[in-house]
């Protein structure tokens, strides 16, 4: 049955997010400025944090399905802060590949430590079958050569999921993903990027040096190259069609955040939307709010649209990408049209406006920007690979 | 509990509408627009669907099956899909039905809706548009005045669907003794009454060719206490309104969806410089957007029809729904004659045809209700 409305579990889920995010929310800009390493666990209010998810062994069938719960404690997270709740997550990027692509006992081995995932190459970012690090067989190790850059968490975690090819020739068939521990011999974390947002949230470089790891470290254990088609790659991408909306959804918060805050503080000045009003009736300010309520709703929509798909086993490629390309789209310009209503005041650092709309410009960037998402919906609609239309 | 799935009868409602709006409204859409001509037989083919007939309760002779707006939003986006224009006078009677149906009293429904049940079609109206550019719900120009038992409606109407066949209107009005949309009152107005004058439009409109409009002029038509919808408790005038709104919501949605499935075959077809255009990402895109906003566009108007399911104030969400649809409707419909091109701009393709009811459908509220 089509319906939208939250349950009495769904709301006591969401309630303890946003009492979580208010606190969050206390030590927002302090990790903004000093772009610092910063351990939650050590919030003076932590010792009470429960995690939200934790209510869900109350959860009956009426309640609203944990895929689409996770979009809106995502979204009800970042509406406090991003780096912090990014913080809060025990699992990066790298996690979900392992979840995904693992073998039960990969799975099991490194179930508990935090992975970052590592793809994007100085030369190569959304057209991930360029990738130029390679992967050579030597007796019983790998041996991995290249380096990565804009590895999120990459400072922080405990490993990397890293792309290399076993084979250039191969395309994407030859990419494989290796699971790569810190200590490794000639992995070395080079970098930490300095950023216009999500500051707090540590972005790395890295390089591998004849870097040797066991045989057992490649997720999945196929070592075979197709001949045809993109092996193994196409169930890797697979990853993103969970992590788009999610990645949707943390950007969409940071715009209900600037959204929240702009309706308050015009309404506290006098300026408020009658909704039972008509267009003659209301300001360019009144519709401009209205406006950008409605971007951030349909925005919202496509992502509990496209987890509600993924929830329900059903195929999700498309509407995985209408979800980012539409959230993406949404994050950046909401923010930026709210600091517009605010004028002067709001790009001062009295307040975390002018924050918003720094991190949330990433949402349109990472995990494929806006223009690759749009690909990934044209060839679905067109019925066209990727050769195409490129 | 968020769902986004429809039930199976929801679904069944959906497939022999695609059918219907596929075989009978988009063959007939063409030639009708060209001739500003309602094809008769064609409303009766509609009629026999019982989608007028659907919500009204058994006891007054109709299907009893639950009145549900959102079942209506998935209808009114497949019979929009076909044509906005035949879709919106098949289903003008709800304008009527819906409201006697959410507001009657019990004397109202059991006077009024057995008109609606039997098997041929019966045309009745909802008169809101009124002769102003600056045409607003809250600030209408149409009085209802108490005169001894009843009232005494003056005021001028502009726009009303299926006017020129309806037996009766439902005639928007304000009692003058609240604010706002508390203001809004409802009368029962029969096509015969005293002092009520029926024009055609004689200019015609731009678009929705085959819907025929009449203006209304009303100089003190007295009704009695019992034309006043709901009697002693009047209406809910929010929620006659968002009814409104997000059917012709609803119908845009199916429009741009057409629009859509038009130019992603043509744009594979059409080769330029060797390659078919859909090739090229500067009209590719264009379609992806469209994917996209009509994606957004169902959610929304869903959102909003839940709420008025449910019997929650759904102007909020119809606000919003409504806003967003008007503006992407118009920019697919848009783009959609971009794809085509030249034959965007020709009367061979129904592109053209779909961008002027694009134009006409988002600027009008009352044409179905949901």
């Amino acid at each position: 049955m089509i319906d939208f409305e939250l349950t009495e579990l769904d709301q006591e889920i969401l309630a303890e997010v946003r009492r979580q995010a208010l606190i969050c929310r206390k030590y927002a800009r302090d990790l903004d400025e000093n772009e610092a390493e910063f351990v939650p666990k050590e919030l003076p209010e932590a010792k009470d944090f429960k995690n939200p998810f934790s209510l869900m062994s109350k959860h009956t069938e009426h309640d609203t399905p944990l895929s689409i719960m996770a979009m809106l404690v995502a979204a009800g997270a970042s509406w406090g802060d991003y780096s912090v709740r990014m913080r809060e997550d025990s699992g990066g990027l790298g996690n979900a590949a392992l979840r995904a692509s693992g073998t039960p006992e990969q799975i099991e081995r490194w179930k508990d430590k935090r992975l970052a995932m590592a793809i994007t190459e100085p030369s190569c970012g959304s057209d991930s079958k360029a990738i130029q690090t390679t992967a050579v067989l030597d007796g019983d190790e790998w041996i991995i050569n290249g380096e990565k850059i804009f590895v999120t968490t990459g400072c922080r975690a405990d490993g990397v999921v890293v792309w290399a090819t076993l084979d250039k020739s191969a395309g994407r068939a030859g990419i494989k993903s290796f699971i790569i521990m810190k200590g490794a011999p000639g992995f070395e974390v080079t970098h930490k990027e300095k950023k216009l947002g999500i500051r707090a949230d540590d972005t790395a470089a890295m390089v591998f040096k004849d870097c040797r790891i066991a045989r057992d470290h490649l997720l999945g254990l196929n070592e075979n190259i197709p001949k045809q088609g993109a092996g193994g790659f196409r169930a890797v991408m697979k990853t993103f069609n969970n992590t788009r909306p999610f990645v949707a959804a943390i950007g969409l918060g940071m715009a209900q955040a600037a959204l929240d805050f702009t309706r308050d503080a015009l309404a506290r000045e006098g300026v408020e939307v009658d909704w039972d009003g008509g267009k003659h009736s209301r300001s360019a300010v009144q519709q401009e709010l209205i406006e950008i309520e409605a971007e951030i709703e349909a925005g919202m929509l496509d992502a509990l649209h496209a987890s509600w798909l993924s929830g329900n086993g059903a195929p999700n490629n498309l509407e995985a990408s209408i979800a980012k390309a539409k959230g993406g789209e949404v994050a950046r310009t909401a923010t930026s049209r709210c600091l517009e209503l605010l004028g002067g005041l709001g790009i001062t650092r009295d307040h975390l406006a002018e924050k918003w709309f720094r991190d949330a410009r990433i949402t349109d960037i990472y995990e494929g920007t806006g223009q690759i998402q749009r690909l990934i919906i044209a060839r679905e609609i067109l019925g066209y690979s990727s050769s195409e239309l490129s | 509990m968020i769902s986004f799935g429809p039930t199976e009868e929801q679904e069944l409602i959906r497939e022999t509408l695609r059918e219907f709006a596929a075989s009978e409204l988009r063959e007939a859409a063409r030639p009708s627009d060209e001739a500003s001509r309602l094809p008769d037989e064609l409303l009766g083919k509609a009629w026999e669907l019982g989608l007028a007939s659907a919500a009204i309760p058994t006891e007054f002779g109709g299907d009893g099956t639950q009145r549900s707006p959102i079942t209506n939003a998935i209808m009114l986006e497949e019979l929009g899909h076909g044509c906005v224009s035949l879709a919106a006078a098949a289903l003008s009677p709800s304008l009527f039905i819906h409201p006697l149906v959410d507001f009657g009293t019990e004397e109202q429904k059991r006077e009024y809706l057995p008109l609606f049940t039997t098997s041929k079609y019966h045309a009745a109206s909802l008169a809101f548009q009124e002769p102003s550019f600056t045409f607003d719900a809250t600030n209408l120009k149409t009085f209802a005045e108490v005169k001894g038992d009843g009232y005494e409606l003056s005021g001028r109407k502009r726009l009303v669907p299926m006017g020129d066949r309806a037996s009766h209107f439902l005639v928007l009005a304000r009692g003058g003794t609240r604010e706002g949309l508390d203001d809004l009152e409802a009368f029962i107005v029969p096509r015969d009454a005293a002092g009520l004058t029926i024009a055609p439009e004689l200019e015609k409109t731009m678009g929705l060719h085959s819907l025929p409009f009449v203006q209304l002029e009303l100089d003190r038509v007295a009704v009695s206490a019992a034309a006043r919808l709901g009697g002693a408790d009047g209406i809910d005038g929010r929620r006659l309104l968002n009814s409104c709104r997000l059917g012709s919501a609803a119908l845009a949605l199916g429009l741009a969806r057409a629009v859509m499935e038009c130019a992603i075959p043509y744009a594979q077809e059409r080769v330029a410089f060797g390659t078919p255009i859909a090739r090229k990402q500067a009209i590719a895109f264009m379609l992806a957007e469209m994917q996209i906003e009509v994606n957004s566009m169902r959610w929304l108007i869903w959102k909003a029809a839940s709420q008025l399911e449910s019997g929650v104030d759904a102007t909020r969400a119809t606000t919003l729904a409504q806003t967003y649809v008007n503006r992407e409707t118009m920019k697919i419909a848009d783009n959609g004659v971009q794809v085509l091109g030249g034959h965007g701009f020709i009367r061979d393709y129904p592109m053209e045809m779909w961008y002027r009811n694009a134009r006409t459908l988002t600027v009008l509220d009352g044409l179905c209700a949901l």
